[in-house]
């Protein structure tokens, strides 16, 4: 049985989707070029996980083994359309930027990938919290990757925040400096590809430091 | 190979019959209940960006009804039937709105809104779907920059035939710095809606 504890550890931190698991990458490196546009995803993909995992848990004593994939892709696909159709209805305009990468969700490798490994052989508590983590740990990295990106490659922050806030989130909008020529590089594809590097060095740097003040401290018994 | 008994295989089956009917009903049933919130929304945008070409003051009739289906013409850069819509006052003919294409952007097709006074000197342009550079091209887009606004007020005898180029072609339009095909591309198809206007005006209001 695995507590909470772990559970938040793990998809906060030790077990990220898209820092340790590297999945979701398709819309993960598509759509972060702002921090909004990330935001924007990341919820998606959140409630998506949470819902998923909360019912593939709850369904889990009566689905045979036999038939448990195309369960889980019908309901991922349930899910994820109605989340489509809701976004449609009430953020439309945020739908307008977001909406081809929307049914992308369905194809996140994490969501089927929690829905197997871990919501299909736990209660609903501790399924449902491990689809909230994972989800937070995916916001996270999708925002910073859209802040890190529309920093150096626009020279602003939150901008368009009204497309999702509503428009008085338009002052949200920061602009560093007026005559920033823009850092094309990280707005396309490759900027994607090199923020998320870096974020995965930084987690991993972070990782690795305490283990080396250990070994400088462990072979000292050994040479006496 | 494990042997499944053909119980299990009939219960299994049952199994993903159910959860296919139950998916499908909650899809439809969310379907059925947001569509007209989404039909209302696109219909908003639409106005919004009807209305971002020709003032509100200036006709009574409703743009976003007041439609005409056009066939597809190689001036408007369309290969399927487009729709025109049509703005009038007390029911006289005020200007016309264009669904063009201008087929040759850098990345692709760039859809335009093209709105034209019914004297032939343009209302405004507006660019709707692109997939230019980001950072470039992009800057057709009327958040990003100015440029669109250049096309005001233009028409087919102000600039002349030799005007309607960028700047490096010896027109009178701007290019953008590292981006000269985008707005070529944008200029040209503005123009070809013109002529397919100036062809056509008596149809289009008939």
């Amino acid at each position: 049985m695995t507590t909470s504890r772990e559970i938040s550890r793990d998809g906060l931190w030790g077990n990220n989707v898209a820092l340790v698991q590297l999945l979701g990458l398709c819309p993960l490196l598509a759509v972060t070029s702002t921090v909004v546009n990330g935001i924007g995803l990341g919820l998606a993909t959140l409630i998506t996980l949470v819902l998923s995992n909360t019912i593939v848990s709850l369904i889990r004593d009566f689905v045979r083994k036999e038939v448990r994939l195309p369960v889980f892709v019908l309901i991922i696909a349930s899910v994820v359309t109605i989340i489509e159709l809701s976004m449609q209805a009430l953020f439309y305009d945020l739908y307008l930027v977001l909406g081809i990468f929307i049914p992308l969700i369905v194809t996140n490798c994490a969501i089927i990938g929690r829905a197997e490994g871990f919501a299909s052989r736990n209660p609903v508590g501790p399924a449902a919290l491990d689809g909230l983590m994972m989800g937070l740990g995916f916001l996270v990295v999708l925002a910073l990757l859209g802040a890190l990106r529309e920093i150096i490659g626009f020279g602003t922050l939150f901008a368009n925040a009204e497309l999702m806030f509503g428009d008085g989130a338009q002052t949200l909008t920061i602009e560093f400096n007026e005559d920033y020529p823009g850092f094309l590089l990280a707005v396309l594809p490759p900027g994607a590809f090199f923020g998320l590097a870096l974020l995965i060095v930084i987690k991993n740097w972070l990782d690795l430091r305490p283990q080396e003040k250990q070994e400088i401290i462990e072979p000292v018994p050994e040479t006496v | 190979m494990i042997a499944i008994s053909r119980r299990q295989i009939l219960i299994s089956g049952i199994f993903l019959w159910l959860f296919a009917v139950a998916g499908t009903t909650l899809v439809a049933l969310t379907e059925y209940s947001s569509r007209e919130a989404i039909i209302e929304n696109e219909r908003q945008v639409l106005l919004r960006n009807l209305y971002a070409l020709l003032p509100r003051d200036k006709l009574d009739n409703d743009l976003a009804e007041d439609i005409l289906e056009l066939p597809a013409s190689p001036l408007l850069g369309t290969d399927a039937a487009s729709i025109v819509y049509r703005a009038r006052l007390a029911g006289e003919p005020v200007a016309a709105i264009f669904n063009s294409i201008a087929p040759n952007g850098y990345n692709g097709k760039i859809h335009l809104l093209v709105g034209i006074y019914s004297n032939g000197k343009l209302a405004g342009v507006r660019v709707v779907k692109h997939a230019e550079t980001p950072g470039l091209g992009d800057a057709v887009e009327v958040r990003k920059s100015p440029w669109i606004k250049s096309f005001d007020s233009k028409s087919l005898t102000d600039p002349g035939p030799s005007g309607w180029r960028v700047k490096r072609d010896d027109g009178e339009f701007d290019q953008f710095t590292g981006a000269t095909i985008t707005p070529r591309a944008v200029v040209a198809a503005v123009r070809n809606t013109l002529l397919y206007y100036q062809q056509n005006a008596s149809m289009i209001f008939n």
